[in-house]
């Protein structure tokens, strides 16, 4: 069984985003970047359903963007994967998801791969968009939300997260994208040696001018900082002289507290 | 401008956050219809058309039958738009219809004006206002951004869309409930909730005593849950608990969007953050600028005096 994992890496969520020169998207500058948080629980499934059955199955990952981005694709193989795959897209962030996809499934198409492993979502650009389209392109079944994915005698029992804790069980077959939700399992860390294992794993570079053939359907316009609402008061300062404060506050505004 | 919003239903009950998408018709000030796979047990209220598919016949999750069907109603109406929530649901669904009519989806939609429509990127650290190169589009709307249950009590004219083709990649089995574990935070009166922002589990004692002392329940953020700090029965968002006490203390939790949607009908929100543009600064009456770590503590021993 052929297996494909797309990872994508961002920035650290916690950082503090400034405008690039380009005006639709944040500045690359001076930000620590890791592996999109659901994307890891997509490589974590990816391997262990390799290890269910570690001769029968092989692990691609791929991801696109500039060459920092050879760090997720590495620490996939340190993970457990197979080999990696790199297109290689300096411009990968003026792509709409849509386009992303599309040089995916080019990649893809003729290499028949029976389950594609997905995030849910990047979390920054955060469209949940990619995983759906590919699937179309493929034309394969697909499942969004996952968070719980097993294989039982070419069926597949996928849990499907929906809103208010709620979730539906379903059954589907491959071939099959499946884009992973929190919940979904805990990414292991990668160990010392299969960190140098890793090292010796294939790592294939493409240029994305081989497989980028389509026109965009959205473009974006221009990135900026969110209108603050106003609404909060902002307390500053020394932690006794905010306790105060806050304790004045909430009791003149609910009379909650004494 | 036409739009088709497309409503939802869960065990042949109407998603009351599918009302939404009329209020996002209203500000876009175009007609509508609707289409949703479901029952005749409960039809959503509002003035217009109501095109509808029996979903004992074509399952409430089968997204091929469902794209079937929308593409039948889409032929019908031409609509310039085809509108989704930005649910489970709806961003599982808009990219197949998007790729199967060759046309653009915008996706989490918070905001639009004069064919521009606005989006959060970076947890909702920025914002990007994105065009479509396509004649018409797949919206998906977040729930919320442009006001709740708009329900104008009319009786909308039903017509039934059918079709005998209903071979399905997917297999619905069932539905599996939350976790009932006696939390109830709908029924608070005060909320204490925790986020990522107390750094690690040992951390929660504090927090844990500040609600005790103000007799407050525990809420948390998705990655305090996911982190398995606190269990999933106390968390707050969308796919958790919606809650509204009188009053919400936010402790390091820096405010997704799905974690304000849970929340923001509280009546009055503390947060307690140390960035300053932290999201839950746009929900929160006061922002207490400080390290949690050091804050509740000191709040706790002021409020036991």
């Amino acid at each position: 069984m052929k297996v494909l994992v797309c990872v994508k890496q961002v920035p650290d969520m916690e950082s503090k985003f400034r405008i690039g020169a380009s005006g639709v998207w944040y500045d690359e500058t001076d930000l620590a970047y890791r592996m999109n948080e659901y994307d890891e629980y997509a490589v974590e499934e990816a391997v262990r359903l390799k290890e269910s059955a570690p001769e029968d199955i092989d692990v691609t990952a791929l991801s696109i963007g500039p060459e920092r981005v050879k760090e997720v694709i590495k620490k996939s193989l340190a993970m457990g994967c197979d080999r990696g795959v790199h297109i290689k897209d300096d411009e990968y962030y003026s792509k709409c998801p849509h386009s992303i996809a599309s040089i995916i499934y080019e990649y893809a198409k003729d290499k028949n791969f029976d389950i594609i492993f997905a995030g849910l979502q990047s979390q920054d650009r955060g469209s949940a968009e990619v995983g759906v389209f590919l699937s179309e392109l493929m034309d394969f079944a697909c499942v969004t939300t996952v968070v719980d994915f097993k294989v039982e005698d070419g069926k597949v029992m996928i849990k499907k997260e929906l809103e208010g804790g709620k979730k539906i069980i379903i059954e589907t077959s491959i071939p099959l994208v499946a884009t992973c939700q929190s919940g979904l399992n805990i990414p292991r860390y990668p160990t010392l040696p299969n960190i140098m294992k890793a090292k010796r794993k294939e790592l294939k570079t493409f240029d994305v001018s081989e497989y980028y053939n389509v026109s965009e359907f959205v473009k974006t316009e221009k990135a900026y900082y969110p209108e603050k609402k106003g609404g909060a008061l902002i307390l500053e300062g020394d932690v006794s002289e905010l306790v105060e404060k806050v304790v004045s506050l909430v009791k003149e505004n609910t009379g909650l507290i004494k | 401008m036409k739009l088709l919003l497309i409503g939802e239903y869960k065990e042949n009950k109407f998603f009351d956050a599918a009302y939404d998408l009329f209020a996002f018709a209203e500000k876009m000030n175009a007609e509508k219809v609707m289409f949703a796979v479901g029952s005749d047990s409960d039809i959503p209220k509002f003035k217009g058309k109501l095109y509808l598919s029996d979903s004992e016949k074509f399952s409430e999750y089968a997204p091929d039958l469902h794209k079937k069907l929308i593409h039948k109603v889409i032929e019908k109406e031409n609509p310039d738009y085809i509108v989704f929530l930005h649910s489970s649901y709806g961003w599982d669904l808009a990219p197949r219809i998007a790729a199967s009519s060759k046309i653009s989806v915008i996706s989490e939609v918070v905001d639009a004006a004069d064919g521009i429509f606005v989006r959060p990127i970076c947890n909702s650290k920025l914002r990007v206002n994105i065009k479509s190169s396509t004649e018409k589009s797949v919206l998906t709307v977040q729930s919320g951004a442009f006001g709740y249950d708009i329900n104008d009590g009319d009786q909308p004219e039903v017509e039934k869309i059918d079709t005998d083709d209903v071979d399905s990649k997917y297999i619905f089995k069932e539905y599996e409930e939350a976790a009932d574990t006696g939390v109830d935070l709908s029924k608070a009166e005060i909320i204490v909730s925790v986020g990522r922002g107390i750094g690690k589990k040992d951390n929660l004692a504090t927090i844990e005593a500040l609600a005790k002392t103000i007799g407050a329940e525990l809420g948390a953020s998705r990655p305090v849950v996911d982190a398995e700090w606190l269990d999933a029965s106390r968390q707050v968002g969308m796919s958790g608990q919606t809650v509204a006490p009188k009053l919400y203390i936010s402790c390091g939790i820096s405010g997704s969007i799905q974690h304000l949607a849970g929340m923001k009908k509280s009546e009055y929100i503390v947060a307690i953050n140390t960035d300053k543009d932290a999201p839950i600064g746009d929900e929160a009456d006061v922002l207490v600028i400080s390290d949690v770590n050091q804050f509740v503590p000191a709040l706790t021993k002021r409020l036991q005096k």
